[in-house]
């Protein structure tokens, strides 16, 4: 099904080098809108889904759903010209029925290391008919990241929490968003025994043994929610809890992957170094 | 909602003019479903200009490829598919309330859609180990498909459970089913435990039930089944009727008990398969539809299985509507949308008639 996604991203990409200034461009997933906004062509922008929440201003836009659950009728409804979408949008029903309305969608790449971001910036600007503006902005976004890979001496070992619903700590191993930008702000990830995110056993908890935790940063008073964090048995045998050293940040900043990458990566690692 | 309720509910039905309060709601349910066809096709998402590009198509003048597309390909099979999936549920509910002579029966409980949801739990977490060649032969039909497979597998298997020496018992498998249940529950955690995070919202969103993947290949595959199952329903009312007596009793009366429960079982378990599968969980249609007419119409089948047909497939479509306007141009899942409607307003019409249920 991957590979049919992309031939088609592949098929319509190459007919859209012959892109107009006035489409209507529909954005798919919170990345792809903020390569929008960075490529200075949010003015195309006619609507957005429901994960593109960052610059603010992109929310008085109409929202089409869900990037995973897109309904046809929705997406015609606004009227685009030219759908540019994340990897993994869907679904392919509702990408079948657009095809035969004669609107392009285009898939864009996904990855979650440096060369990924490059290659994201380039096939939405490359979508958009701007490939020089794609080519400049991945270069800067490129070098920023460049910049922030100096050798670190004793990496932080850093555990990335999704949730701790019912005590049970979610947790992310290899090849995830937070696995990338764990790597990039100059730290290792201390779960590494699978992919994605999975529940942890208390004793895998305390055999990671994370110097920091970081998590999503969600409403309400986050103080509690430390206080509970450190007090889980598992989790107060770690080094996190003995420093009390948790970081919590924007989760679609933190795992966009997208031209805040760079920043992210920089607040992650003056927080896994400079205050730890 | 509220027509029904003015219409045909409040008045605890009498014996004597019942077949009259029946016929009534046959021909109101049957209005109201024309009713919402009508409405489903011109409401939406992209405003009703489109009855006007509807008129203009009917009358032969050329219209734009974007109304062609909408009114064809997105509105047409959606409205079709949402009245079968409706009926099909309501009818399901209706005739094995009457096989288990529990009002609170569903094909839920005999393990049809707990075997149809993990042939789609499956498909979504596994299907990226299928061979190519599969994959590629099935498409983006891989999850349906896999959903009536384990449907009919599950039934299938019940069937066998409960069947000795060629007779059926209904608490046997009522029992297996609940250890089938079990059973797909526990490998549908196996499937969420190793499912990625894509996967598990895919999960999610499929659990919620949702007739957005409405195209006419669905309908072709779906329909038949749910079409064999509405045509056939109606001759078990008899039976149905009899059985409510006991099984040896409405053998007695002539009925053939084991052909007729053969029957219900095997077409029930296909229209409900088939309408998991194109349309994921829509719970709740098949419980509270044939709930709401035994209350209005009394428990007569012969009446009670056309009606149900006709009221779930308006309802669905109803609470189709409403999915795909409330937060237009996005859309919510359709389950959401008939539990919260259905809930109270069933709720509402229990406390209205305690008096005459009395079970």
């Amino acid at each position: 099904m991957k590979a049919r996604i992309l031939a088609s991203a592949l098929a319509f990409t190459a007919l859209s080098t012959t892109a107009f200034a006035d489409e209507r461009v529909l954005s798919i997933g919170g990345s792809i809108t903020e390569i929008v906004y960075a490529l200075g062509e949010e003015d195309r922008l006619i609507a957005r889904d429901t994960t593109s929440s960052f610059p603010a201003v992109v929310e008085e836009l109409p929202d089409v759903g869900y990037m995973r659950a897109l309904s046809p009728e929705g997406v015609l409804s606004v009227d685009p010209t030219l759908i540019i979408a994340e990897a993994g949008s869907g679904p392919l029903e509702t990408i079948e029925v657009l095809e035969g309305a004669n609107i392009p969608f285009i898939t864009i790449p996904d990855g979650f290391d440096r060369p990924a971001v490059a290659t994201k910036i380039q096939a939405v600007a490359q979508a958009l008919g701007v490939p020089e503006k794609g080519e400049e902005l991945a270069a800067e976004i490129d070098a920023q990241l460049a910049a922030l890979e100096t050798s670190v001496d004793a990496p932080a070992r850093v555990m990335f929490i999704l949730s701790t619903q019912g005590g049970r700590i979610m947790a992310s191993g290899t090849n995830t968003a937070a696995d990338g930008i764990i790597a990039l702000a100059g730290g290792t990830n201390a779960v590494t025994g699978f992919e994605g995110y999975n529940p942890l056993t208390d004793e895998a908890v305390t055999l990671a043994a994370p110097d920091v935790i970081v998590m999503m940063a969600r409403e309400g008073d986050h103080n509690t929610a430390d206080a509970d964090l450190w007090a889980h048995p598992a989790i107060s045998t770690t080094p996190a809890a003995q420093t009390q050293s948790i970081v919590r940040m924007n989760g679609l900043l933190l795992l966009g992957f997208g031209p805040r990458t760079p920043e992210a990566a920089q607040a992650l690692h003056s927080a896994l170094y400079d205050e730890g | 909602m509220t027509a029904i309720e003015a219409g045909i509910l409040p008045v605890p039905p009498q014996a004597g003019d019942r077949s009259a309060r029946a016929m009534m709601a046959l021909v109101f349910c049957a209005v109201l479903l024309l009713v919402m066809v009508i409405a489903s096709l011109t409401v939406g998402a992209s405003g009703t200009s489109l009855l006007q590009a509807l008129f203009a198509w009917a009358s032969g003048e050329p219209i734009g490829l974007r109304e062609k597309v909408i009114l064809f390909d997105i509105r047409a099979p959606r409205t079709l598919l949402g009245a079968l999936v409706g009926a099909s549920l309501a009818v399901s509910g209706a005739v094995m309330q009457g096989l288990f002579r529990n009002p609170l029966a569903d094909p839920g409980l005999v393990g049809v859609s707990a075997g149809a949801g993990l042939g789609a739990i499956m498909a979504i977490v596994l299907g990226g180990l299928l061979p190519p060649a599969f994959a590629a032969l099935t498409g983006m039909y891989t999850v349906p498909i896999a959903a009536f497979l384990g449907g009919w597998l599950s039934t299938i298997l019940l069937y066998r459970v409960a069947t000795r020496k060629g007779r059926t018992s209904v608490a046997v498998m009522l029992l297996a089913g609940i250890a089938l249940g079990a059973l797909t529950g526990a490998i549908a955690g196996v499937m969420v435990y190793i499912a990625d995070d894509n996967q598990l919202r895919d999960l999610t969103f499929w659990g919620l039930g949702s007739l957005a993947g409405a195209t006419w290949t669905k309908l072709m595959v779906a329909g038949p089944l749910i079409i064999l199952a509405l045509v056939t329903t109606p001759f078990l009312a008899r039976g149905l009727d009899a059985l409510t007596l006991g099984e040896a009793t409405a053998g007695h009366l002539g009925i053939p008990v084991q052909r007729m429960k053969n029957t219900a079982i095997l077409t029930v378990a296909g229209a409900t398969g088939a309408s998991v599968a194109v349309s994921g969980g829509i719970g709740f249609v098949g419980i509270v539809v044939p709930h709401l007419l035994r209350l209005s119409i009394g428990p007569s089948h012969r009446y009670l299985l056309p009606t149900s047909a006709l009221l779930g497939a308006a309802f669905l479509l109803g609470a189709d509507m409403i999915s795909r306007t409330i937060v237009a141009p996005s859309e919510l899942p359709i389950g959401i949308v008939t539990a919260t409607i259905g809930g109270p307003f069933f709720l509402y019409v229990l406390l209205r008639n305690r008096g005459i249920l009395d079970m």
